[in-house]
């Protein structure tokens, strides 16, 4: 059995003694897309924001790919935690999409694609180019590549955010609550790109309230409650025939 | 359900009173303003009668601003306050720099020495700054370089080191950078920090983010109080007359003392303040627009801006036009 591309033991992490992730054990294989579902407070962004070192996991570990992110292993066997620039560097393998996109607006769609592949994997500014007017291409915007962010509506910006997650070819990619800044006629374009990229392989974690997302595109779904996982399985384990009371409450009400 | 088919049936009545009131907002007039025309009249009446008194009073002495305004020691003068004003303001901006960066560290020992800086340098007069700068012989006969309590390599006496010109750039420019700091730090703290997270997600090293992402969306809220800085600089540095700098106010006063013709040659000086000032409004104006570069959906706001963008705009599709043919 191939190593897990994501894996989380025993992950705590709390704020100011306030305990929001209490002891999570997650693995996620290659091509496997899981949606983490949750009511808010429940502790699935920090999750995730704790993959890719944004917080400070206060105990337990994560790795990617087999590397402890954040941390070093020396040789004594003690983790040692890194400096920024060489947590830069884990992070270039996960990408992440975040809820209110975070396009840099003094950047045209273009610049903000191509920068990753310029700067970060040093291809030629030709190679970059090519590269990401594909991946906009994918994502449905090649005519607005000029375009800057402010310019764009709520779904054409995600879809950016997308290709520009995209661009450095993550082994892992990270969505925070991708559609609940958008309009609702805006949320399907946004779903549908990131089920082709599900259907096309990639490994996604998903944090969403789209239900009707998670069940059509998603691998296994992840119930977390309270800072824990409470139930997880395939869609239609977790939707139809939920074991826990508290999973057939949410889903009932979401539905509803 | 029944409610529902009620609403339907006066939304189709709305529909249907619609062409019946015929109003349409294109052939509105506009508002009455009738106290437009009392301020331009009293406007008028005012601006007329300093204009009377420009041109009447003999005191000004217009002639004599004409024969100063490109004399040799005036434009020394001038040249001396531009230079002071560069200096200093370098002075300011990269130090203000290092101290905005230094306050916001996580280093404990470096946000207090630049808040101990920024506390000192702002809390005492730029004029006090100045003298005790020009008076540093008082309190230190000899500067030296060498090994903290150990051997010196080479000394100097402060009086012949510390020239008028030297006084003046060190005490404007450190006075400064207490203030730039803040302006930088102001400006750095209005960045969204998803903005700093996004850039970190896409693999960044902390360096990049600061010079790539968070100092140019920084820039926006940084440029026009340092342009008001730079602005009160200029006009700052007539305070070196105090110390015997020979900058613009200086010159203008050497001239006066001796001729006794003292309202023409300070109009000389304001004019060449004005001068400079203006010529700084220009450039503030483009790099602003340089830093607003995606800020706005509609581009400028200002009307020579939108000058601009239109041509740019046209510049454009003739550019796209001679593509295609």
């Amino acid at each position: 059995m191939s190593q897990p591309v994501l894996r989380i033991t025993a992950l705590r992490k709390e704020y100011s003694g306030v305990e929001v992730l209490r002891g999570i054990d997650l693995e996620v294989k290659t091509g496997e897309t899981v949606a983490i579902l949750g009511s808010s407070g429940s502790g699935k962004s920090t999750l995730l924001r704790c993959v890719n070192c944004l917080e400070t996991p206060s105990g337990g570990a994560i790795e990617v790919n087999g590397d402890i992110m954040g941390y070093k292993q020396e040789s004594n066997g003690a983790l040692r935690r890194l400096s920024e620039s060489r947590i830069a560097v884990q992070r270039r393998k996960v990408g992440m999409v975040f809820q209110n996109f975070n396009l840099f607006p003094h950047w045209t769609v273009l610049e903000n694609i191509s920068d990753g592949p310029r700067s970060v994997l040093r291809l030629s500014k030709q190679d970059a180019i090519e590269r990401s007017m594909a991946l906009l291409k994918r994502v449905g915007l090649q005519d607005r590549a000029d375009a800057y962010p402010r310019q764009l509506s709520g779904g054409q910006q995600q879809r950016v955010a997308i290709a520009r997650a995209l661009a450095l070819e993550p082994t892992l990619l990270l969505f925070d609550e991708p559609t609940s800044a958008l309009d609702p006629e805006n949320v399907g374009e946004v779903t549908d790109v990131m089920s082709d990229l599900a259907d096309s392989g990639a490994t996604m974690v998903v944090v969403t309230h789209e239900l009707g997302f998670a069940r059509a595109a998603a691998d296994r779904v992840v119930f977390m409650d309270d800072g824990v996982v409470i139930e997880q399985g395939t869609p239609s384990e977790v939707f139809d025939n939920s074991r826990e009371a508290r999973t057939m409450e949410f889903v009932g009400k979401t539905l509803a | 359900m029944t409610t529902l088919s009620k609403d339907q049936t006066e939304v189709e009545n709305t529909a249907m009173q619609q062409p019946r009131t015929g109003f349409d907002v294109a052939k509105a007039l506009s508002p009455r303003r009738p106290w437009t025309w009392v301020i331009t009249a009293i406007a008028l009446v005012f601006g007329a009668q300093f204009v009377q008194l420009l041109l009447t009073n003999p005191n000004f002495e217009w002639d004599v601003v004409g024969q100063y305004l490109n004399s040799e020691t005036v434009l020394t003068g001038v040249v001396m306050t531009i230079l002071l004003t560069i200096a200093a303001m370098a002075i300011g901006l990269v130090l203000g720099g290092v101290l905005a960066v230094c306050r916001m560290a996580d280093n404990t020992v470096l946000r207090t020495l630049a808040s101990v800086y920024i506390w000192f340098f702002r809390g005492t007069p730029q004029l006090v700054q100045l003298i005790f700068w020009f008076n540093i012989g008082l309190l230190v006969p000899v500067l030296s370089i060498g090994i903290p309590f150990g051997p010196t390599f080479a000394s100097i006496e402060s009086n012949t080191l510390i020239t008028p010109l030297l006084a003046a750039i060190v005490g404007l420019g450190l006075h400064e950078a207490a203030y730039q700091a803040e302006i930088y730090r102001a400006g750095l703290m209005s960045v969204d920090e998803g903005q700093l997270e996004a850039a970190k997600a896409v693999g960044m090293k902390p360096v990049r983010v600061f010079f790539r992402i968070h100092l140019p969306q920084a820039m926006r809220f940084i440029v026009p109080p340092t342009f008001n800085a730079i602005i009160g600089m200029v006009k700052g540095t007539s305070l070196v007359s105090v110390i015997g700098g020979a900058e613009l106010l200086f010159s203008v006063q050497e001239i006066y003392s001796q001729t006794y013709q003292t309202v023409p040659l300070l109009i000389v000086a304001c004019v060449w303040y004005l001068f400079i000032t203006t010529l700084l409004n220009g450039v503030q104006f483009f790099i602003e627009r340089h830093y607003g570069k995606g800020a706005s959906r509609n581009g400028s706001t200002s009307p020579f801006g939108r000058l601009l963008d239109r041509r740019a705009a046209l510049r454009a599709q003739n550019l796209a036009r001679g593509s295609e043919s």
